[in-house]
């Protein structure tokens, strides 16, 4: 039987403020152990949650990028169970109010776009975390994770593959670094990604049985878990067997799914709104200051680019896949590059180049401002293209701007005629064989021509004159 | 001064003090000693801090000789119920999972008190998290109470309302959630506020319902309730639930005024219930009002019959959440057994926590359990709407309410231990109190055949503490019951 997937994925992303989600700490879970806490993440007698309003302005900006519906009432609840990475024992989260919630998302996909329904986004606090040691039968916990803001993305059950899975997640990772509220490190669980996966005949309405697949440490991961399971339930019902709602891992290793919980042992979490929290409100007036103070949004950059610079679809989607690599494109453009000629220019050798340094386009040495110059320098002649590939890791290493390096290095183009008519006769008469080899007919001695020429002239002739001139003397 | 600066109020200490009359060392040294007199018999302290306090009051003493201002409150000896984290001494709640806890930090109150020049005194005995009527659920000890050494002190609150009134301390600080500090007030004959919801931060007292918790005073009269509300009411930013509302000079309510005040009495309050001596003194308590020109108007409050039920639905699924931390992780008790993570909790818990815990902990597990949510909580919450517009009705037509605070004065030890919806129905007039959240006070209104005080529950409006003090103060004026003292020494 033909089956089809139904795919509905939960994101948990932390949020980057300074403060920690209810308290005062640091925000930043990469300190030494349980040095970034207080008495109220620890969740000590007696202390009580502040919302930190930035968490509010983080989320609802996210909110908004998804084309969510953003409560004007919301409010705080708490989810309870026990265990020892939850200081309270219970998680303060949103439960039947999110402040977040009827979006939709467009993604790419194999001949066109697709829509992806947002359920909801709400805000939660991280928990802390449990470490094991092997063979002390000692666990310890370090509490400077517990209380990160979090916020959690769910999706309709509109995804139908693997593929749409990982561009629905790519989608929504480039957003969340355009808004600048996530580093979305999937390795430090910064942004952690669960698939709830069923299948169904193709044609047929009703979902089938879903599993929940968690724990999965990349993009990739996800596809192939998805893949996996996809494949392991069309198995078990091809045989006859009936799909197990239940909570599975991913190994990695072995590239398979398994059991980590199953729906008997599920919690009641005994969801009940939190009395130490007052509800959330934001009023109209607030949801516009922040919808003001988005920026463009990797979508709508993309179709910009696409109609502004003529760039191709692939060319502006590489161009504007991170906010400041769009940024550093349009820089160099206003720098006075051509579009096409930047472009190329970013996607290809400077990037590459940064991704040698190990360094990313937010930290490159070479100011847009100053590629732009480079580009230009190009354009208008005073330099070749062949010394620009080698000034560009000179500029990077050095800090120091094209125009700079060009008078240091006294790389300025040859372009003057007469300068270059006696070089390019002076090669002419030091190699008679290979002139007398074209003139028979062979091509191939037009290059090794041109090669010494440029050698002549140190790499610095202007390609398009020494062709010019090399053509017309030899057919003269 | 006399010999007895422990018999002393707050404000008359406060003023002896900046007189010169007297030293915080005196003042301090005189309650310990009344401390060392009587607490074998009253047993109101479960931690007496003894050196802390004399050297505070020597502290404050050098303070005043500097010419320093020391604060409102400067030398006043004050206790603290056990609920209240302190980094001095322990913070246990009576509590064996608590046992010996060391709190990192002070609450805001505690804070706002030292602030104030106060000399804490100890910790002081409740019934178990604060769960009880009696004080019978500590875990610590029980407290007698002064009136009659045979009866309960009431409860929570049952250290701080016997400690003050056997002067074991100027003033104390309680917390109260259904009645806790107004019902021992009542029992102990003293007087005792829970404040309106919001009106004093609850930061660092350690919860039990937290939509209910309020903290309050006890005192010997209605003047250093003015002085205490003046140095903790306030909002604070580490408890979003305080209210952002300007704090009123209480001391202006001091004035003996009350002509052409409404007070409402509801019919609810005054049924069989109510025994016919107490509803005698109530009545009486009325009259001295009326005698100076306050108007009795009747008022209904509908909904009264519901409250108990509804407290005890809210009160006990937001302590099965609030609890859930005290789990042998990081702190408290920890059961040794214990070989596995699920081990530790249950047996951390099922022998670090008395029974009554443990069945208010059950009880609003059940209530917040997936499937029986809507029938008792959520039920629950919309009746608690209806009981807090049922305040806000009779308040259309009266400007405080009047009621008893208990249905009978204090009960003998074991009365009403085997009977947990018996000892429940002690909270029967206060628990609507906390539902609506509105202010509360209890103040004595004279003592029974038996000789054991009577309480008078005065109501407000929302963040109208003003009111209750101004009345509680004419009170005073004309009822000649403030002389009135415990017979113990």
């Amino acid at each position: 039987m033909e089956y089809e997937a139904v795919i509905g994925m939960e994101v948990h992303v932390e949020i980057n403020t300074k403060s920690k989600v209810f308290c005062a700490c640091n925000n930043d879970f990469h300190a030494p152990p349980n040095t970034h806490v207080c008495p109220v993440c620890l969740g000590m007698p007696g202390v009580l949650p502040v919302l930190n309003i930035g968490m509010v302005e983080a989320s609802v900006a996210v909110g908004l990028a998804l084309n969510c519906k953003i409560s004007r009432w919301s409010k705080m609840d708490r989810k309870n169970y026990f265990y020892p990475d939850l200081a309270k024992n219970y998680q303060i989260s949103q439960y039947d109010l999110p402040l977040c919630h009827d979006g939709e998302m467009e993604i790419d996909i194999e001949g066109g776009t697709k829509r992806i329904g947002i359920t909801r986004a709400h805000m939660e606090e991280d928990t802390a975390r449990n470490t094991h040691t092997i063979g002390t039968r000692e666990s310890g916990v370090d509490f400077n994770r517990c209380g990160v803001p979090l916020l959690e993305i769910v999706t309709e059950p509109d995804i139908r593959s693997a593929d749409e899975a990982f561009a629905y997640l790519t989608a929504l990772k480039q957003i969340l670094q355009y808004l600048d509220v996530s580093d979305c490190n999937m390795e430090e669980g910064s942004l952690r990604a669960e698939a709830n996966i069923s299948i169904r005949p193709k044609g047929t309405v009703e979902f089938g049985t879903k599993t929940e697949v968690k724990n999965v440490a990349s993009f990739s991961g996800v596809h192939k878990a998805i893949d996996f399971e996809i494949r392991r339930q069309r198995a078990a019902l091809d045989k006859g067997d009936a799909i197990v709602q239940e909570t599975r891992g991913w190994d990695a290793d072995k590239g398979i799914t398994f059991v980590q919980r199953s729906k008997e042992s599920a919690h009641d979490y005994r969801y009940f709104p939190d009395p130490d929290l007052v509800p959330v409100v934001v009023d109209e007036a607030w949801e516009q200051r922040i919808r003001e103070s988005l920026p463009e949004l990797p979508r709508a950059r993309n179709h910009r680019f696409q109609a502004e610079y003529a760039l191709s679809p692939y060319d502006a989607g590489v161009v504007t896949s991170t906010r400041a690599m769009a940024d550093y494109y349009e820089a160099t453009v206003k720098a006075g590059a051509p579009a096409k000629l930047a472009a190329n220019w970013i996607m290809g050798d400077l990037q590459g180049m940064l991704v040698e340094r190990k360094l990313d386009i937010a930290q490159c040495p070479v100011t847009a401002a100053s590629l732009g110059e480079m580009i230009r320098l190009i354009e208008d002649g005073t330099i070749n293209g062949k010394i620009a590939k080698d000034l560009l890791p000179e500029m990077i290493d050095s800090g120091k701007s094209a125009d700079l390096l060009v008078k240091e290095k006294g790389l300025v183009q040859i372009s003057d005629r007469g300068e270059l008519e006696a070089i390019v006769r002076g090669v002419l008469d030091a190699n008679p064989g290979p002139v007398e080899d074209f003139k028979a007919g062979k091509d191939r001695a037009k290059g090794f021509l041109v090669g010494q020429i440029m050698k002549a002239t140190k790499g610095k002739g202007n390609p398009k004159l020494v062709n010019e001139i090399l053509e017309r003397l030899l057919a003269s | 001064m006399g010999q007895e600066l422990f018999r002393l109020k707050a404000h008359e200490i406060r003023g002896a003090i900046r007189r010169g009359e007297t030293t915080a060392t005196e003042v301090t040294q005189s309650v310990l000693g009344r401390i060392g007199a009587v607490e074998g018999k009253v047993q109101a302290y479960t931690e007496i801090w003894g050196d802390y306090a004399q050297q505070r009051a020597a502290d404050i003493d050098r303070r005043i000789k500097a010419g320093e201002d020391p604060g409102p409150l400067a030398g006043v000896p004050i206790g603290l119920k056990d609920n209240y984290c302190t980094t001095e001494g322990t913070t246990g709640c009576c509590s064996k999972i608590l046992k010996g806890f060391r709190s990192p930090y002070n609450g805001t109150v505690v804070e706002k008190l030292l602030d104030a020049g106060a000399v804490f005194l100890g910790k002081l005995n409740m019934d178990e998290f604060a769960m009880g009527s009696s004080t019978e659920n500590s875990s610590v000890q029980k407290t007698r109470n002064p009136w009659n050494l045979r009866c309960v002190p009431g409860g929570s609150s049952g250290g701080a309302a016997a400690g003050i009134a056997a002067h074991e301390a100027a003033v104390t600080m309680g917390s109260d959630t259904g009645g806790s500090i107004r019902q021992p007030a009542a029992l102990c004959g003293c007087l005792g506020l829970k404040p309106t919801y919001g009106r004093v931060s609850r930061y660092g007292l350690v919860a039990f319902a937290s939509s209910l918790d309020q903290i309050g005073p006890f005192t010997k009269d209605a003047e250093d309730m003015a002085l205490i509300m003046g140095v903790i009411a306030g909002r604070d930013p580490r408890d979003s639930t305080s209210a952002d509302i300007p704090v009123p000079d209480y001391s202006k309510a001091l004035r003996d005024d009350i002509k052409g005040l409404r007070i409402g009495l509801p019919k609810e309050c005054f049924t069989d219930a109510l025994g016919a001596e107490m509803r005698e003194k109530i009545l009486a308590a009325v009259e001295v009002l009326k005698a100076q020109g306050a108007q009795v108007v009747e008022v209904s409050l509908p909904h009264t019959e519901y409250a108990i039920a509804v407290y005890y639905i809210i009160c006990t699924a937001e302590a099965s959440a609030n609890l859930a931390r005290f789990d042998g992780v990081r702190y408290g008790y920890r059961h040794p057994d214990a070989k596995s993570v699920e081990d530790m909790y249950r047996l951390s818990k099922s022998h670090g926590y008395g029974p009554e815990v443990q069945r208010r902990i059950m009880l609003g597990t059940y209530v917040l359990s997936s499937g029986y949510y809507d029938a008792y909580y959520l039920k629950a919450q919309k009746v608690r709407a209806l009981i807090k517009k049922d305040f806000e009705d009779a308040f259309q037509s009266c400007d405080i309410i009047a009621t008893p605070t208990t249905p009978t004065p204090a009960f003998e030890f074991g009365a009403k231990t085997d009977d947990p919806l018996e000892m429940y129905l002690s909270d029967i007039y206060t628990s609507s109190i906390n539902l609506a959240g509105i202010p509360g006070m209890s103040i004595p209104c004279g003592l029974t055949a038996s000789k054991l005080p009577a309480g008078l529950q005065l109501l407000g409006k929302p963040f109208d503490e003003e009111t209750l003090i101004r009345v509680a103060y004419a009170y005073e004026k004309h009822s000649g019951w403030e002389r009135a003292d415990a017979p113990i020494t």
